[in-house]
């Protein structure tokens, strides 16, 4: 288990101050201008080292993406760095818990990750229902600013950066990079076609990266205490320290940081309180937000919670949302709603997933009561697969992944739906 | 698709405030000069905040003119958008996550609270207090179930603690925000597994 030395969001939980003078007891914005004099380079590489894989879903190497911005621009080109604050990924609630109570923490890393990315400024785009967070977030640059450590001279560095807080109106698909671009420059948020990727052409057409809210904040503490440390956590290829967020049926949901790596049995059991009615009482789990597909208890029982394992087991660390569902679940239902959820949340861009994410929710919901034939399993089934890959954004294979998770591992329970619906109606017909 | 495109209803004639005005201007300062369009969300929001509540033909027309774009082009963000409502609502807006994690944990009971409180979704009470929505996740899934009642959360609900919650807003309460169990905001209830130096 991690130690407390050992983790970064020392306030995850909001006992002390979130302001500027207790971030800085907690070690925020310490040394800030000595790290960015060792240049940046030097931070580019030092975040490669760290092994840190982006926390919004994908887990793309962080230090890997920054190095793809231009090292030269046309004079008077902007560059910017967009922060990824849109968290609406069912499951994921680490983010919010950052903006709150260790605000510090993430415009100290804007600035630094700016900074080795020789952006001019960060935008941090905030998902709307987070009225309060954003509104601490405001309070936290105007902090900021007024001591120096951002805008001009940021932090005494002699390197000009601004940092803007801007929030989103309700809309999933603005936490997909390109469309959170089209949503910042004011239009409705629907992805752009790849390439050219962001980093040649983003946001107003200059090269932007694009970073989640975690990601960006971790990196002081990485810098600060070196890649070395970082890495030390968890296995090679899937390193560091990470927020999990541990809903659904368990004694006591939590958000927890903990190592990389660790036994997902481990964390329900340490710091969730255990799966509601003992470890035996589990039926699934949805180990990384609501898009990657569904393991059941006997995957649970002994896999880790990182990037590789969950991939061996054909699914997904995404956020690290660990939603948890005990024998008493509808699990046929908790899909659906999902397949409902993303119908709600395409953009409507691209046919397949405007058109399949509808059709594939309503045989869900007639798979819910049973109301369908055994061959409609593998028709679903095939046309997740038409949908998955063929559309602009990861909307399409969001809303495929769950499905096909279920099917995987629970065809028998649909399959007993369907027969038992034939009977009772088949009864009912005959009488 | 968020919604079926209607067209907007008609409201009252609408300028920003003069404390508003200020507030555009800062909203302003954020994009580069050329690149204005960027605050058609947060002009929206801050209408909707001065509009008692919903975005109206008039506000779309006066942000279209602000920012120099035809009204049709603020009229696709509005409707793009689930937070802008483009028709009058309730006094307080009630916002019932019914996503998975929520629905785990007892949406249907925090539904059926608001239902025996007489809030239907979709639907204004005839008092005209509630306005009941079922949204997609919140992202506060640790304190499930949740609901957004304006601008706060208010979590870790069943159906007694939503029905004292909506209870209160009518007696003309602010029912306070936040857990409605004994924990500190996403921590486990009973108190941290971690970081127990940091308890006050």
């Amino acid at each position: 288990m991690l130690q407390d030395k050992d983790r970064i969001f020392t306030n995850l939980y909001g006992y002390e101050d979130w302001g500027v003078d207790a971030a800085m007891k907690r070690g925020d914005w310490d040394g800030t201008r000595e790290i960015m004099a060792k240049g940046q380079d030097w931070i580019i590489e030092e975040v490669k080292e760290s092994g840190l894989r982006g926390r919004g879903g994908a887990g793309f190497p962080t230090g890997l993406k920054w190095s793809f911005m231009p090292k030269e621009r046309p004079a008077g080109q902007p560059a910017y760095l967009v922060v990824n604050a849109d968290e609406s990924e069912p499951g994921t609630c680490k983010d919010r818990e950052i903006l709150r109570h260790e605000p510090h923490k993430l415009i100290e890393g804007a600035l630094l990750a700016g900074f080795a990315m020789r952006a001019t400024a960060a935008y941090i785009y905030v998902r709307g229902e987070f009225y309060r967070e954003a509104e601490r977030l405001e309070a936290t640059v105007a902090e900021a600013y007024e001591k120096g450590l951002i805008g001009r001279n940021a932090s005494g560095s002699g390197y000009d950066f601004d940092i803007h807080v801007h929030r989103g109106a309700g809309a999933y698909i603005c936490g997909e990079e390109t469309a959170m671009l089209q949503s910042l420059e004011g239009k409705k948020g629907q992805p752009r076609l790849k390439p050219p990727f962001p980093a040649m052409v983003g946001l107003y057409g200059a090269p932007t990266t694009v970073n989640n809210v975690e990601s960006i904040s971790v990196v002081p503490t990485i810098l600060r205490r070196g890649a070395g440390w970082f890495s030390s956590f968890g296995r090679p290829n899937n390193t560091g320290t990470k927020l999990f967020c541990i809903s659904g049926h368990v004694n006591k949901p939590c958000t927890v940081e903990e190592s990389m790596s660790i036994q997902l049995r481990d964390l329900i059991e340490r710091h969730a309180g255990g799966v509601r009615g003992g470890w035996d009482n589990l039926l699934a789990v949805i180990p990384g937000g609501s898009s990657v597909p569904l393991i059941p208890k006997s995957v649970c029982d002994e896999v880790l919670m990182d990037y590789d394992a969950l991939r061996e087991a054909q699914s997904g660390l995404g956020t690290a949302a660990v939603i948890v569902m005990d024998k008493s679940t509808d699990i046929v239902r908790a899909i659906a709603r999902l397949s409902y959820f993303y119908k709600h949340e395409s953009c409507g861009q691209c046919t397949p997933c405007r058109e399949g994410t509808g059709w594939m929710w309503r045989v869900m919901e007639r798979l819910v009561e049973g109301r369908a034939r055994r061959e409609e399993i593998d028709l679903l089934l095939e046309v997740t697969k038409q949908v998955e890959g063929h559309t602009i954004c990861a909307l399409g294979d969001a809303a495929a992944w769950p499905i096909q998770g279920l099917i995987r591992h629970f065809r028998d329970e649909i399959e007993r739906r369907i027969d038992d619906y034939q009977r009772r109606t088949g009864a009912i017909a005959a009488e | 698709m968020h919604r079926h495109l209607k067209v907007v209803e008609d409201g009252e004639p609408f300028a920003f405030s003069e404390d508003n005005a200020a507030e555009v201007k800062r909203i302003l300062a954020k994009y580069p000069p050329a690149r204005k369009r960027s605050a058609v969300l947060p002009l929206l929001h801050l209408a909707q905040r001065q509009n008692g509540g919903w975005v109206s033909r008039q506000v779309i027309e006066h942000i279209a003119g602000m920012l120099d774009l035809p009204p049709i082009k603020v009229l696709e963000v509005a409707t793009f958008y689930t937070m802008f409502n483009l028709k009058p609502i309730g006094r307080y807006h009630v916002q019932v996550c019914g996503t998975t994690p929520c629905w785990l944990r007892g949406s249907d009971e925090v539904f059926r609270a608001c239902r025996d409180m007489g809030l239907e979704k979709g639907r204004t009470t005839d008092d005209g207090l509630f306005h009941l929505s079922e949204v997609e996740c919140l992202g506060a899934c640790v304190n499930a179930p949740v609901v957004q009642i304006d601008d706060d959360y208010y979590e870790d609900l069943d159906y007694e603690r939503m029905k004292a919650i909506l209870e209160a807003f009518r007696r003309g309460e602010t029912p306070k925000p936040g857990p409605q169990v004994d924990r500190q905001f996403a921590a486990p209830e009973g108190g941290p597994t971690t970081l127990k130096e940091h308890v006050k």
